[in-house]
């Protein structure tokens, strides 16, 4: 047993911090981070785009794929040390469908064409996914889904409505689950396709989230038509491939390395702060709130790392995962939460009044945290797999 | 970077808890608790035997030389199966005292017998607030002729009713920094002076109201250097603190086990409750108490072994691992029922222990000013 990082990843580790440090100078002005801030405006879009290219360039954006398609072969721990990084410093440049769900899918399940047809562009961040998958009636019980594709010689024709579809104003493709066998009932009869957005007959609608972001869409298909050849595994049997790309790449260490970062504005935030001409944080009720957090944060990266090693040994991790999903969304909403509490009143200030400590990020991140819990399967599916995969309870 | 044992790290393991599960049923960990004595003989010889008392010593005292590591790994398996016996007192805190602190003549006196299982220890820190501050120590030593004499009152002295070496930390001088003028000295039990009571407590863990009164020690008794014993108090705080924490992972990993296999096997209105969401659920959340109590707590534990600065991931650790424990075995109770409640089943003597474990060597609040203190707040 040694947690200590290899020499090697000493250097890879301060080369992935000299940069992030250097480029994040440039972000604009007030950049709280999260996916919300890259595609709710052009200016984080271009952003964005501008950091996919820098990280492609480096080869940083595939660490672990074949070299072949774009990679560069390295262990998942050295993954696991750049989403970190990354994930700290709050940087975009990482398309997170098309990196982490799509890839490994069309690693796993696609074919050599598509394979070379997709994963370059991925690498070298030239190509925006958004995810196809929940419908009005097929949110948790995805297979409950109704967009349907009808077989017409070499193309499908397809109609019906996604939802929630994240980033789908920005993407360039969409992977999608739809029903091919219209007979069919449940996850018998879905197919999984690749859709390019600017195909005739895709209507994109804004449904804004709470803080007034937009970043949802509702995508309607009418009449679409979408090549056979853009089909990733059998026909009819997509719900392997479905099931496969959810568990792909979950230890959320972006996310707590992010917590990390948070936790530590506020402790600053505390430190310089006076009231009662004393600093917050020489008041006990304070320092314990705060040392809380540190632990919170710290406990969740811990964890975040210990699932990676299992991916990195070849591992599933598939409770694993899960835990570390619900533990990252739910404690996120806990700091967020004792945040605010210690910002005081000022826990209301937005984004852009002068007034608001670290620049309004916490009021924003307030609103956001709740949309954590359900984005990528809910808190409840999460310990439901933790209870069947992890427990092998029975399923009721 | 390797986060796996080792191949011997695991066999270490297997093999305890073989041993444990075979020689310290619950039908002697109850009769233990409910005895003054409070460990068995027979079984702490056969542990000595094993080695498990010099496991952490060199070579040259009789030790094994593995490392702190292995150490906390037992702890685990100790934890898990539950043993009642001056283990921790002896070799977490008392054995390390002396290696951390000893002259090389006080070493070759007690170590080698230590790891024979012929000697007990017990740490005498706490005093009647029930704090681990330095300012909290307010037992005197006084030096006189030879010796010193001590005086004060000691309380939740884990098994000093069975031990022959005391540790007692003291004041030898009055400063205005509480940290300086600490003392450490290694006080054999049988003096004249010494008064010890075992205090009821949740765990029946034989914890003692100590009273030194004018107890005369040789001067070269003394562990450490004078008025400098604070650093040292430190570190085996910190023992005691991630060795806290292996024990609890253990005990939460049994909770969790036997709350599992129970609600696979207790039928209601047809089916296994565990088919119960809400049930599946409670032992989602244990899962990941477990899971995240042991990961913080292995990192934790390799740092102490390596001599790694550790003050903060080992408050981080011991904050955490409490309340997880506590909740590990609140739900636990929970899953099973009224029989849970009751003194015959299993989960009382875990959820006692989980109560006991959260107290000693810092409960979270201690923690998390520790973790204030370190990070400057
Ligand atoms: C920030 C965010 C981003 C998202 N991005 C995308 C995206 O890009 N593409 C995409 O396809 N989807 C996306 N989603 C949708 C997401 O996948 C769904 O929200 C999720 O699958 C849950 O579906 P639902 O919201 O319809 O809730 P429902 O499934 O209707 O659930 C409502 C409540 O019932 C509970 N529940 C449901 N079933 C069970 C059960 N079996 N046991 C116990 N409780 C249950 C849920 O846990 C929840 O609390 C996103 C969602 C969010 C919030």
């Amino acid at each position: 047993m040694d947690f200590q990082l290899t020499p090697e990843q000493v250097v890879l580790r301060k080369e992935f911090v000299d940069f992030f440090e250097a480029e994040m100078k440039h972000a604009p002005e007030g950049w709280i981070g999260g996916e919300e801030e890259v595609i709710a405006t052009d200016e984080g879009w271009a952003f964005h785009k501008e950091m996919a290219r820098k990280l492609g360039e480096r080869g940083w954006i595939a660490l672990a794929w074949p070299k072949e398609y774009g990679g560069q072969e390295r262990p998942i721990m050295d993954q696991f040390m750049f989403n970190e990084v990354r994930g700290y410093y709050r940087s975009p440049g990482i398309d997170v469908f098309g990196v982490s769900m799509l890839a490994p899918t069309l690693l796993a399940a696609g074919t050599e064409e598509q394979k070379k047809e997709h994963l370059p562009y991925i690498a070298r961040g030239e190509r925006a996914w958004c995810q196809g998958w929940s419908e009005p009636d097929a949110g948790s019980d995805l297979a409950n889904l109704s967009t349907r594709a009808i077989k017409e010689g070499d193309e499908y024709v397809l109609n019906g409505q996604k939802t929630w579809t994240t980033g789908a104003h920005y993407a360039d493709w969409c992977f999608a689950v739809v029903r091919t066998d219209t007979a069919s009932k449940r996850s018998r009869g879905l197919s999984f396709l690749l859709i390019d957005m600017k195909s005739p007959g895709i209507t994109i609608r804004p449904l804004p989230n709470m803080v007034g972001e937009h970043m949802f869409n509702e995508v309607y298909f009418d009449n679409v038509r979408v090549p056979v050849k853009n089909r990733i595994g059998p026909e009819n049997q997509g719900w392997a491939v479905t099931r496969a790309a959810m568990n792909f790449e979950r230890s959320s260490a972006e996310f707590f390395a992010g917590s990390k970062r948070l936790v530590e504005e506020v402790v600053e935030f505390c430190k310089e702060t006076k009231r009662d001409g004393e600093p917050l944080s020489k008041n006990p009720v304070v320092r314990h709130k705060l040392a809380a957090m540190v632990t919170k944060a710290t406990v969740g990266l811990t964890w975040a790392r210990q699932v990676a090693w299992i991916q990195h040994k070849g591992g599933l991790a598939v409770a694993e995962a899960s835990a570390a999903k619900v533990f990252g969304s739910e404690s996120g909403q806990q700091l967020t939460y004792m945040g605010c509490q210690l910002l005081g009143t000022h826990a209301q200030l937005k984004r852009g009044s002068h007034w608001a400590p670290l620049h309004g990020s916490l009021e924003t991140e307030y609103q956001r945290c709740v949309g954590l819990n359900f984005g990528g399967g809910t808190s409840e599916i999460q310990r439901n797999v933790i209870a069947w995969e992890g427990l092998k309870l029975p399923r009721g | 970077m390797d986060l796996d044992l080792t191949e011997e790290q695991e066999m270490l393991k297997t093999m305890a808890r073989d041993f444990l599960q075979k020689e310290c049923p619950k039908s002697l960990v109850r009769e233990l608790e409910e005895s003054d004595q409070g460990y068995s003989e027979e079984l702490w010889h056969k542990m000595a035997e094993l080695g498990w008392m010099g496991l952490n010593l060199p070579d040259e005292y009789d030790g094994l030389g593995s490392t702190f590591m292995d150490l906390a790994l037992l702890l685990e398996e100790m934890g898990r199966n539950i043993l009642p016996s001056p283990f921790f007192s002896t070799v977490v805190l008392g054995a390390f005292a002396v290696m951390d602190g000893g002259t090389e003549e006080q070493k070759t006196e007690i170590l080698p017998k230590l790891a024979n299982g012929e000697i007990i220890m017990a740490l005498a820190w706490l005093e009647p607030d029930g704090s681990y501050e330095p300012k909290s120590i307010t037992t005197h030593a006084v030096a006189s002729g030879d010796d010193y004499v001590i005086n004060g009152t000691k309380l939740f002295v884990a098994d000093a009713s069975v031990a022959d070496y005391l540790v007692a930390i003291t004041r030898t001088k009055n400063s205005s920094s509480p940290e300086e003028g600490i003392t450490l000295f290694l006080v054999d039990a049988k003096s004249p002076g010494v008064k010890c009571a075992i205090v009821p407590t949740i765990g029946l863990d034989k914890q003692c109201e100590v009273v030194f009164n004018d107890v005369r020690i040789p001067k070269k008794n003394m562990l450490g250097e004078l008025d400098k014993g604070w650093s040292l108090a430190k570190r085996i705080l910190m023992r005691g603190m991630v060795g806290k924490c292996a024990e609890m992972v253990g005990g939460a990993q049994a909770t969790l086990d036997m709350a599992n296999d129970y609600a696979k096997e207790r039928v209601q209105y047809g089916k296994p409750i565990g088919s119960f969401q809400v049930i599946q659920h409670y032992l989602a959340n244990m899962w990941i108490d477990v899971n995240t109590s042991r990961s913080i707590t292995y990192e934790a534990a390799w740092r102490v072994s390596e001599n790694l600065p550790c003050i903060q991931d080992v408050a981080i650790a011991k904050g955490w691992v409490n309340d997880a424990y506590n909740r590990v075995t609140e739900r636990g109770i929970q899953v099973h029922g009224a029989i849970g409640t009751t003194r015959d089943h299993d989960m009382g003597l875990y959820y006692r222990r989980s109560k006991a474990a959260e107290l000693a060597f810092g409960d979270t609040g201690f923690c998390e000013e520790l973790i204030a203190q370190e990070r400057e707040f």
